[in-house]
């Protein structure tokens, strides 16, 4: 298997079993750079167990997950710990149940994501404790960069609150300019548009399809809001109990048969 | 029954009455017993005596305490409620410039301390104690509060930094300021050695291991006589000097001592006094190392972790890293507080180091308000004092204790002080 030139990751013969239930069998496929891909399905078809075996927390059966990054080249993801998927590949997630910090303040959530850059520039703490000048430029820069996407997401108001007495709207604009904080190659998002209105999912349309297109985060999308899928995606994945039934631009995927029998069901049964 | 535990729901006069009226009566249940019925010993035999009069006043003092109390808590109910409205933010910004400036009072009143009490060898003592308990409260937010890892078993570094102390000076002649930082590390090696195998433990599981751990240290130090001594413990260790200077009353020919240097008359309760001064600058270079470490990307780190571990994962932190190092900085303070311990006492055994320390340190801990290093200190104070005032009360000491402990939750869940400051604010966004 070779690096198709354009890809940012590829998929290969993926299989998880939780001893005998197989989440995701035998799968394959392929997500271009700079581009929004979206892996859709009924509930239970797998896709957030794909975003647990592609960062890290789990292990696949068998199968194996490429990345290909434009520094460090061809990175098998399979065999990296999470932490080390985030830090080292800059592949980063959302959850499906949102994960702040919900004591901490936005601000706070957003500077704890840079921690290695931060971490490193402290140089075990003691340029930080002693306020090194090498350390406040690192400080700032994080301060800045934080400040960077919370202008972006239009959460600047809150910058300063308690994450978790946000409304889950928020929060989940939250998680993902906290992501965006590690500097991402690839940004796995998890239900994103979930509890968000109409104004703030057309938003989150348009910020996706700018960081794909602009900023060469490539997006991975888990989605059930077909008007998100449909509008920002360049190439769809469905799934459908572990395995891909269908697979290409959103036009194609709308008119696949089998696509239409996993959402709709068969016609006997529709009878 | 529910009616004793409901406490925020009745307000009419014939509520509280009722409600009072059931405290006394459970009063009288519990008093017939306890205080009604007493044994007297009448030349040889036990002889039952009743005290109805005594129980009458007992009941009559439940009823008026639980009016009372039900009215405060009450008026306090009322209070919270008012503070939960939008208008409450800018009163309570008011209210951080007031915790502060309580910091720096008691700052103030312990500098002072045994210079009003130095002839009073008892408050400098208990003082001394209580600033002892504010350090190990202080090195144990580290793991607990801001980390958020249940330690059981803190005693142990404690215990580490004593024994290692109390061997380095008496089999090595080392001084208190050489043994200091090598005890220290000693203590943070032993918080890596009970990091590492409890490192996927959470919760429960953890405050178990870690309890175990304290024992295992203190079993070791029983047994293993040629070390430790056993139970008998380390004798004559060297008391600290000022540099070099001993409190010991003038000998000729001996070394100089504090009270020639200075050309003062010698008085024990220099030592004393000296040994206060030494652990307040010892916690108040904890207190600072702990606020500076918080506001630094290891700070952070603890508390994400506290907050949500697999995030922490997803956002490319190493927890396993992030984890060990709360654990032996948290270890390290208590093994300096352990030096100090060996060093005030003069003796150490392994009887010092038991799980009811672990448990009144994780309490102070706790009730100062999980990460609040103001209410460590609080919490250091009541519950040092409390047992200190209750010992005229004699046996109804730890009835006592405990009651303080339990109003104490029912009033502050969150602990004396739960508000949590943050790290950092956003930057003025020009207009």
């Amino acid at each position: 298997m070779t690096a198709k030139t354009g890809n940012i990751l590829q998929i290969d013969a993926l299989t998880m079993r939780f001893g005998g239930l197989t989440a995701i069998d035998d799968l394959s496929f392929t997500a271009p750079a700079k581009a929004v891909t979206s892996i859709i399905g009924p509930n239970g078809a797998g896709k957030t167990t794909l975003f647990n075996c592609i960062t890290g927390f789990y292990k696949p059966t068998t199968g194996a997950v490429r990345l290909f990054h434009p520094v460090r080249g061809e990175t098998p993801l399979e065999t990296l710990p999470s932490y080390r998927v985030a830090r080292d590949a800059q592949v980063v997630r959302t959850f499906q149940n949102i994960r702040l910090f919900p004591k901490m303040t936005v601000l706070e959530n957003l500077i704890v994501a840079q921690h290695n850059p931060l971490q490193n520039a402290s140089v075990f703490s003691l340029a930080g404790l002693f306020k090194l000048a090498g350390y406040r430029r690192a400080e700032t820069l994080a301060l800045e960069k934080a400040m960077h996407w919370l202008t972006r997401l239009g959460l600047t108001e809150f910058a300063d609150t308690a994450a978790g007495a946000l409304p889950y709207g928020t929060q989940r604009r939250i998680e993902i300019a906290r992501a965006l904080c590690v500097d991402p190659v690839l940004l796995c998002l998890d239900e994103p548009a979930a509890g968000l209105n109409p104004r703030e999912s057309a938003a989150l349309n348009d910020l996706l399809i700018h960081l794909a297109r602009d900023e060469d985060i490539a997006v991975l999308l888990i989605e059930h809001d077909m008007s998100v899928v449909m509008k920002v995606s360049d190439h769809i994945v469905v799934l459908n109990y572990g395995r891909k039934i269908a697979e290409g631009t959103p036009t194609e995927v709308q008119n696949d048969p089998q696509v239409i029998k996993a959402y709709l069901g068969e016609e006997e049964a529709a009878a | 029954m529910t009616a004793v535990v409901h406490l925020g729901h009745s307000t009419t006069l014939p509520e509280r009455l009722k409600d009072a009226a059931w405290i006394a009566f459970v009063a009288l249940i519990l008093g017939i017993p306890m205080i009604g019925l007493t044994t007297v010993d009448a030349g040889g035999k036990l002889v039952v005596q009743t005290r109805w009069a005594l129980l009458g006043y007992f009941i009559a003092a439940s009823f008026c305490g639980r009016l009372v109390l039900r009215y405060v808590l009450d008026a306090l109910q009322r209070r919270r409620q008012a503070q939960r409205t939008p208008a409450a933010t800018a009163e309570r910004r008011g209210r951080f410039s007031v915790l502060t400036l309580l910091g720096w009072l008691l700052l103030g009143v312990a500098i002072a301390l045994p210079i009003a009490f130095s002839d009073n060898r008892y408050v400098v003592d208990t003082a001394t104690t209580v600033l002892i308990y504010v350090m190990l409260g202080w090195g144990l937010n580290v793991v607990v509060g801001l980390a958020g890892l249940l330690d059981l078993g803190y005693v142990a570094f404690y215990a580490v930094g004593a024994y290692t102390y109390a061997l380095l000076s008496t089999q090595f002649g080392w001084s208190f300021w050489q043994a200091l930082p090598v005890a220290g590390g000693m203590a943070a090696l032993f918080g890596v050695i009970l990091g590492w195998p409890t490192l996927r433990l959470r919760g429960d599981y953890l405050a178990i291991v870690t309890l175990g751990f304290g024992e295992i240290i203190r079993i070791i130090l029983v047994n293993w006589t040629e070390l430790s001594g056993g139970p008998n413990g380390i004798a004559s260790i060297p008391r600290p000097t000022f540099f070099g200077l001993p409190f010991k009353p003038p000998v000729d020919e001996g070394p100089m001592t504090f009270a020639q240097y200075f050309g003062i008359e010698f008085v024990p309760a220099h030592r004393l006094i000296f040994l206060y001064y030494l652990i307040l600058v010892l916690a108040l270079l904890t207190n600072l190392f702990v606020s500076r470490l918080r506001k630094l990307p290891i700070g952070r780190a603890w508390e994400a972790v506290r907050e949500d571990e697999i995030a922490c994962k997803a956002l490319g932190m190493n927890v396993t890293n992030v984890k060990l190092s709360a654990f032996a900085i948290g270890a390290m303070l208590g093994g300096f507080a352990g030096v100090f311990f060996a060093a005030r006492q003069g003796f150490i055994s392994p009887e010092s180091f038991v799980f009811t320390e672990s448990a009144i340190i994780l309490a102070i801990v706790v009730l100062g308000g999980m990460g609040s290093q103001l209410g460590v200190v609080l919490a250091s104070l009541v519950l040092v004092l409390l047992p200190e005032i209750g010992r005229d009360f004699a046996e109804y000491r730890m009835l006592l204790f405990g009651l303080a402990m339990i109003l104490i939750m029912i009033w502050k869940p969150g602990g004396l002080l739960a508000h949590r400051e943050p790290t950092l604010r956003a930057p003025e966004r020009s207009p």
